[in-house]
This record gives C-alpha cells, sequence and structure tokens, in this order.
C-alpha cells in the first residue's frame, strides 16, 4: 500500500502540465462567476482538447476516449484545477455521450458523438420537471407516437445553460398506463431548434441565469432520436446519473479553493493580526482541509477500485455527499473571510462603468457572497444528497 | 498508488480474524476481563508464536520484516474484537523506541524478548497535569554518577499491571515545559522505589498510577539522547496514533455493523426501525464517518515515513477526523440500539466505551486540530 505515483504516472503530469500551460486560453485564466462567460468561452478549452483527443478521457478508447487509467484521469483533473480551467461541460461528455455509445445505435453514435467530443454541439438535460425533483419518476412529459414521429408535450426545469444548447436529451412518458412509474419513460434526443421548444431562463441568488425553464408544446421529433428500447429510459437515465456523480467530488477543484482561502485569510486582518493567525478562524480551516485529504483518500480507493475492473457503484454516493459539503463549507468560509465586502451585488457594480475592474472591496471579495449562494444547489442537483443518502441505504446497507 | 494488500498480509488478516472469532468470542472476553488478572497470556503467547509479536521489526533482530501497514492491520482485527492485550504499548511504543533509537545491546536485550512474548511494556508518559503535552514533564531524572535517579508519578498508565517494564518519560534538564531536556528510559518494573496503584479502566483494560521515588537506573537505561528525546517520543506517539485509528475503525465497523443488523430485527410500529428513513439515514452517515476513518488511517499509516511535518500533519489529521467519527458512530450506535444500548449485557456499549476512551489517547480532537493548525 502506497500513495507515490508511478515514473509513468509523473511523466505523464509532466506531460499534461506543459500541455496546459501552452495551451489554456489566457483570458480564462482566473474566471471569478463562470455564469458571466459567453457561449465561446464555455467551449474555448473544449474545442482545444477536441483536436488534441483529449476531450473525452473517459470514454473507450474506439469513441475517442485516451485510454487513460483511472489515476491518469484524476492526475488531469488535478492539473487542469490548478489552473482553474473551465473545463467541458458535462451534458455532452459526461452524460449523453456515455449513454449514446452505451445504447444508441451506430447511426447515432455517427451523427452526436463528433460533435460532443469537438465542442461543436451544446448539450443540455432535460429531466426534472416543477413537479417530478428527487421524485423523478413521477414525470409528466409526453411523447405520443404519431407515425415516425413522437410528439412532446410537456415542461422541463432546471435545464443548466438550455438558452445556449444546440440538442438537449429529455425523459418522456411513453407509456401511461405502465405498472410502475419508471417502466413508462423514454430516453428521446431533440433539436432545440425544433418548433415549439421554448426556454425561459430563471434568475437565481447570485442574480445569474444559469438555469431554465423549457415549454415542449406539440414538439415533432422523429422516432429515430430515441435511444436505445422505447420504455426502458429509465435504465439509461440511471446509468447516466452514476456516471455523473463519479469526479462529482471535485477534489482537486477544492483543494486549489483551500489554498485561495488561505491567500485570503493572510491578506485580511482581524484585531490588528491576519486572520489566518486567528484560532477560530484557523481550525475551520484545519478542519475543512482534513476533512478533504479524507475525500481525496476516499476518491482515491474508489479510483483503485474502479482500475481493478470495478465500475462507479454506489460508494460515488459518498463522494457526492462529501464532496459537495466540502465545497458548500469552502464557499462558507471564503464568505467569512471576506467579512463586510461580502455584501455589495457585484451585478450592480460592475455594470456602472462596463469595465472588469472591482470598485469596492479587493478583488477576492466580489464573488464570495454569489459563490456561496450559488454554490447550495450543489447538495441539491445530481440527486440532491438526501436521495445520495437512500442510494445507499439500498445498495450499500440493504435496509 | 496501491491500495491493495501482499498476500502475506492478506494471510495475517485471515489469521488473527480467525484468532479472535475463535478465542475472543465476546463471553470469554467478558470472564478475561473480568478476572483478576484482567488478561490472557495465553492469547499473547500465541500472537508471539503467530509471528504477530514481531511483524513491525526487521529480520536481523529476529523479526518478520514488516511495518506500518502490517500493524494498522494487526490493531484493525483487534479493533474488531475489542482486544486489550497490550500490543500497543508494547510492540508499537516501546518497540518503536528500540527500533528507532535503541543501542545495539538494548535491542538485542529487549526486543527479542518482544517478539518472543516474554517481555511486556507499558509506556509511561502522562503525567497528572501534564495533559497531551509529551514535555509538560514534572518527572524527573538525575544524572547519578552513571545513571539517573528517577523521581515522579506516571499517570493512566495503560497495561502497566501486565507489563515487566517501562518506557518512561522524564525530564533530565530544562523547564517543565522546554522541548528541550526531555529523556527516555527503559525501567524493570521491579525496581527498587517503583510503586504502582493498579486500576481497571471503562472500557475494559488495566492501568495503573506509577510513583518513581528515587528509582535508580543505570547508563545503559537511557535510549536515544539525553535531553533531545522529544522527536523521537513524537514520532513513536504518530505510530502509536495510526495503530489506535486502525483499531478504532475495527471497532466502529463492528459496532455499525451490529447496529445495522439490529436495526433489521428489531421491531417497532409493527416494522423493523431499519425500514424507518430517519434512521436510515442515520446509519448512511455512520457508514460515510466510518469510511472517512479508513481513510484518513490509511493516509497516517502511509505518511508514518515521510518528513516530519507531512508525518505530523497526516497523523493529527487521523485523530481529528477518526475522534470524531468515532463519536458519532458510537453514540449513535447506542441510540439506535434503544434501552438496549445502554446495558452492560449488549456489546454494542461496549464498543462505544472503547471509542470514548481512544478519543483521548495520544492527544483528542481539539488537541490535533490545534496541532495540524499549528503546523499550517
Amino acid at each position: 500500500m502506497n500513495l507515490d505515483f508511478t515514473p509513468e504516472e509523473q511523466a505523464f503530469r509532466d506531460e499534461v502540465r506543459a500541455f496546459i500551460a501552452e495551451n489554456y486560453p489566457e483570458h480564462l485564466g482566473d474566471v471569478g462567476l463562470r455564469e458571466d462567460l459567453s457561449r465561446e468561452d464555455f467551449l474555448a478549452w473544449h474545442k482545444i482538447l477536441g483536436e488534441k483527443g483529449w476531450s473525452v478521457p473517459a470514454w473507450p478508447e474506439q469513441y475517442g476516449g485516451t485510454g487513460w487509467t483511472p489515476t491518469q484521469r484524476y492526475i488531469w483533473s488535478e492539473e487542469n484545477a490548478r489552473v482553474n480551467a473551465v473545463m467541458p461541460l458535462p451534458f455532452g461528455v459526461s452524460m449523453v455521450g456515455p449513454v449514446i455509445y452505451t445504447f444508441g445505435n451506430e447511426e447515432q453514435k455517427a451523427k452526436h458523438l463528433p460533435g460532443i467530443r469537438s465542442g461543436e454541439v451544446w448539450w443540455c438535460q432535460g429531466y426534472s420537471e416543477p413537479g417530478a425533483g428527487s421524485d423523478l419518476a413521477s414525470l409528466k412529459t409526453t411523447a405520443v407516437r404519431d407515425g415516425d414521429h413522437y410528439v412532446i408535450n410537456g415542461q422541463k426545469t432546471w435545464t443548466t445553460l438550455a438558452q445556449y444548447a444546440d440538442w438537449g436529451f429529455f425523459l418522456c412518458r411513453t407509456d401511461p398506463d405502465a405498472a410502475k412509474p419508471q417502466e413508462g419513460i423514454s430516453f428521446i434526443l431533440v433539436d432545440m431548434k425544433t418548433p415549439g421548444v421554448e426556454v425561459k431562463p430563471i434568475k437565481l441568488l447570485d442574480g445569474g441565469y444559469e438555469v431554465n425553464e423549457t415549454w415542449l408544446t406539440d414538439v415533432r421529433v422523429p422516432v429515430e432520436n430515441l435511444v436505445g428500447e422505447e420504455n426502458k429510459g429509465w435504465t439509461y437515465a440511471k446509468f447516466l446519473l452514476a456516471h455523473e456523480r463519479s469526479g462529482i467530488a471535485g477534489v482537486a477543484r477544492s483543494k486549489r479553493g483551500v489554498e485561495k482561502l488561505r491567500e485570503i485569510a493572510a491578506n485580511e486582518t482581524l484585531d490588528g493580526a491576519p486572520l489566518i493567525e486567528d484560532f477560530d478562524f484557523a481550525r475551520k480551516v484545519s478542519q475543512l482541509e482534513i476533512d478533504l485529504a479524507a475525500l481525496e483518500i476516499t476518491e482515491l480507493r474508489t479510483l483503485a477500485g474502479e482500475q481493478a475492473g470495478n465500475g462507479p457503484g454506489p460508494e460515488s454516493s459518498i463522494l457526492k455527499i462529501k464532496g459537495t459539503e466540502i465545497q458548500q463549507r469552502l464557499t462558507e468560509l471564503t464568505l467569512e473571510a471576506v467579512g463586510s465586502y461580502a455584501a455589495p451585488y457585484y451585478h450592480s457594480i460592475a455594470n456602472d462603468d462596463g469595465s472588469n475592474e472591482y470598485p469596492v472591496g479587493p478583488d477576492y471579495s466580489a464573488h464570495a457572497a454569489e459563490t456561496y449562494f450559488n454554490m447550495r444547489k450543489t447538495s441539491i442537483y445530481g440527486g440532491s444528497n438526501e436521495i445520495q443518502r437512500n442510494i445507499i441505504t439500498k445498495m450499500i446497507l440493504g435496509l | 498508488m496501491d491500495f491493495n494488500f501482499t498476500e502475506e498480509q492478506d494471510m495475517v488478516r485471515d489469521g488473527l480474524s480467525r484468532l479472535v472469532r475463535e478465542q475472543y468470542d465476546w463471553e470469554t472476553r467478558r470472564k478475561a476481563i473480568e478476572s483478576e488478572a484482567g488478561w490472557r497470556p495465553e492469547i499473547w503467547a500465541q500472537l508471539a508464536e503467530l509471528g504477530i509479536l514481531g511483524m513491525p521489526f526487521s529480520e536481523d533482530v529476529g523479526g518478520f520484516g514488516g511495518g506500518a501497514v502490517d500493524a494498522m492491520i494487526v490493531m484493525e482485527e483487534f479493533g474488531k474484537g475489542l482486544v486489550v492485550e497490550p500490543f500497543v504499548p508494547t510492540v508499537v511504543c516501546a518497540g518503536g523506541f528500540l527500533k528507532h533509537a535503541g543501542s545495539e545491546s538494548q535491542r538485542e536485550e529487549h526486543l527479542s524478548a518482544i517478539i518472543d512474548g516474554s517481555r511486556v511494556f507499558a509506556f509511561a508518559y502522562a503525567e497528572p497535569r501534564g495533559r497531551y503535552d509529551y514535555a509538560d514533564l514534572e518527572t524527573t531524572a538525575k544524572k547519578d554518577g552513571d545513571g539517573y535517579v528517577l523521581n515522579g508519578h506516571k499517570a493512566v498508565v495503560i497495561g502497566a499491571p501486565w507489563a515487566s517494564h517501562f518506557v518512561v518519560t522524564a525530564r533530565t534538564g530544562g523547564d517543565r515545559r522546554d522541548r528541550e531536556g526531555v529523556s527516555v528510559f527503559i525501567v524493570d518494573k521491579s525496581a527498587d522505589g517503583i510503586t504502582t496503584r493498579d486500576y481497571e479502566t471503562v472500557d475494559g483494560r488495566r492501568a495503573s498510577e506509577v510513583y518513581f521515588e528515587n528509582v535508580s537506573v543505570p547508563a545503559d537505561a537511557l535510549i536515544g539522547e539525553e535531553g533531545g528525546a522529544l522527536p523521537l517520543i513524537e514520532q513513536v506517539t504518530d505510530e502509536a496514533i495510526a495503530a489506535q485509528c486502525a483499531e478504532a475503525c475495527g471497532a466502529m465497523k463492528v459496532a455499525h455493523a451490529m447496529t445495522l443488523e439490529y436495526s433489521k430485527q428489531r421491531k417497532q410500529f409493527g416494522v423493523p426501525i431499519g425500514k424507518f428513513q430517519v434512521l436510515q439515514h442515520r446509519m448512511v452517515d455512520m457508514y460515510t464517518a466510518y469510511e472517512t476513518a479508513v481513510s484518513l488511517t490509511y493516509l497516517a499509516t502511509i505518511k508514518l515515513d515521510a518528513g516530519e511535518k507531512e508525518r505530523k500533519r497526516a497523523a493529527s489529521s487521523a485523530k481529528v477526523g477518526v475522534g470524531q467519527s468515532a463519536r458519532f458512530i458510537g453514540q449513535e450506535a447506542v441510540q439506535i440500539h434503544g434501552g438496549n444500548g445502554v446495558t452492560d449485557e449488549y456489546a454494542v456499549g461496549h464498543y462505544f466505551k472503547r471509542l470514548t476512551i481512544f478519543e483521548n489517547e495520544f492527544g483528542n480532537v481539539d488537541h490535533h486540530l490545534k496541532r495540524h493548525v499549528s503546523l499550517g
């Protein structure tokens, strides 16, 4: 048992670090709030990685994956976190992509996988509905067969960044009479330009527009957009959620966040001394670092299991719970660290002269509150942390 | 990066697991801890025979060339069975001092006796007013001719009633809490001037208050450098912390499993209480706390041979995280067992008690958070 990286893994780290240093877009070097990015900004790194062949590392090699081991992928995410990189969004790369190459037909693979790899096509996720959150299987959006089309009607919500999306993957009810709610659901790909698709932004606590309502009114979709079998969509949806959870721990990014927090706390003062020298504050930072160290080892243990051939199982629910708790605690402590300058509403100030300068407070304080508010989402999305506990209850504890 | 165990390590685990299962069942354990001796020397002899007592020592002193990971495996199995025999004081602590700083003749004299099970040690470091500071010593060792004379009072010396020898920390110079001036001695328990007051501990072990009154020891009782032993003590106690964290992991694993099993059997309102979501989520949180503890124990164990700062950070991280998990799991296990959890008859309460005392050994959560902060 050891935590050392092999010489080959060290060499790999050097290689990817050099590649990132040379190729990562300079203007995306220290992004504060991600929701202020343009579509092009979101896709910039993705497109560069697409050309390099590194945009979908976890995919099977035959579909364009890199063939990296889980450890190499871990190193890759660590190196990207070091520069706070704007990574390819998960909706294509980690969600619909794996569903298509696992359950889709050859035509679907040929049509959709290249655009996901290259970053040309933006995907969004049509799962949640106003009445179907944690109880996702109660979803009401219907897809009714009409000749060689499905006609979709319903309302989806929390559709992340759908304002930029070219395509979406939607869970729709195709058999309203199925014995169990899970059994009548299908997984359908929808071109977001199809008539009847309407995206309405939802303003969030941080003032940004990260998610949307997506209304579907008599949307006609060719039947070849059905993935896998009709009424088997729940199986694919669950497969997707398990994929979504691996990597959700965000260890590398949180480690970078703790470094930043220490910098802020070294700069802020309390009773005439650096805040980080205040024991009450320092012990909260230490506790966070200890919990993060534990999470890192837990993730490495899970990766080692994957490397030995065990897929991402219910253990990924632990990573989701602990990872998001730590991400949230990090934003909480950052908010505490900046003190009074948490209060100014960044959007109202920055827009005055149109510049990127922050006219009040130190730079690092500008997004502390917004980020704290924004990150409350993490324990809610991807299957709320309570749903993760239900999964562990069933799959691990056997209750 | 590798989280696998070697074939030998798997064999050790299996062998110990069998020994605990077959010879350390609940009733046998209860009889043993309630007996006059309070432990079973025959178990100790078996551990020697199986090579467990010699595992962490190199082959040239008669050991089996293992290391910290082997000690972790042993202690995890001991934790599962609430084994009281003094592996940590004898093998990890006394063995550790000898391994790191013993002279050739000291190793020759003591290590082979540890490995063959004939010599049992207790580690007399704590003092009534010293709390968790190894340098906060009122016990003194004054130079006297070639040797030293010891005076002082050592508190809650675990395993002392079973021991033939002590490892004793004492001040040979400097002021009460100075980092300099701390020394370590091996002292024969039968030396003139040593008196003990023996008692049971709440977690089923035995301990003593040990009083030294003008106890003369020869020059070769000193281990390592006179006055410069604090870094050595920190190294050895970090090793003890890693080992005891593994023990706590074993105990937590069983406490959680017992609770889970109980929740499947115990019915209220016409259903097993394990059907209630409020209890399910609590048992999930216990499971997560256990996994957290295992990860931190691995970290502390692997980092024992790293640089000083990294080692200390990892050991303190483990003592904080495992301590917090231990308290949470212990309390919740009792709670979910309801009234049965607070009876002496049910095993779960005894796991709770061991986990409670574990928290305070070699520094509690607050102490190690402070140490973590001080390491920056």
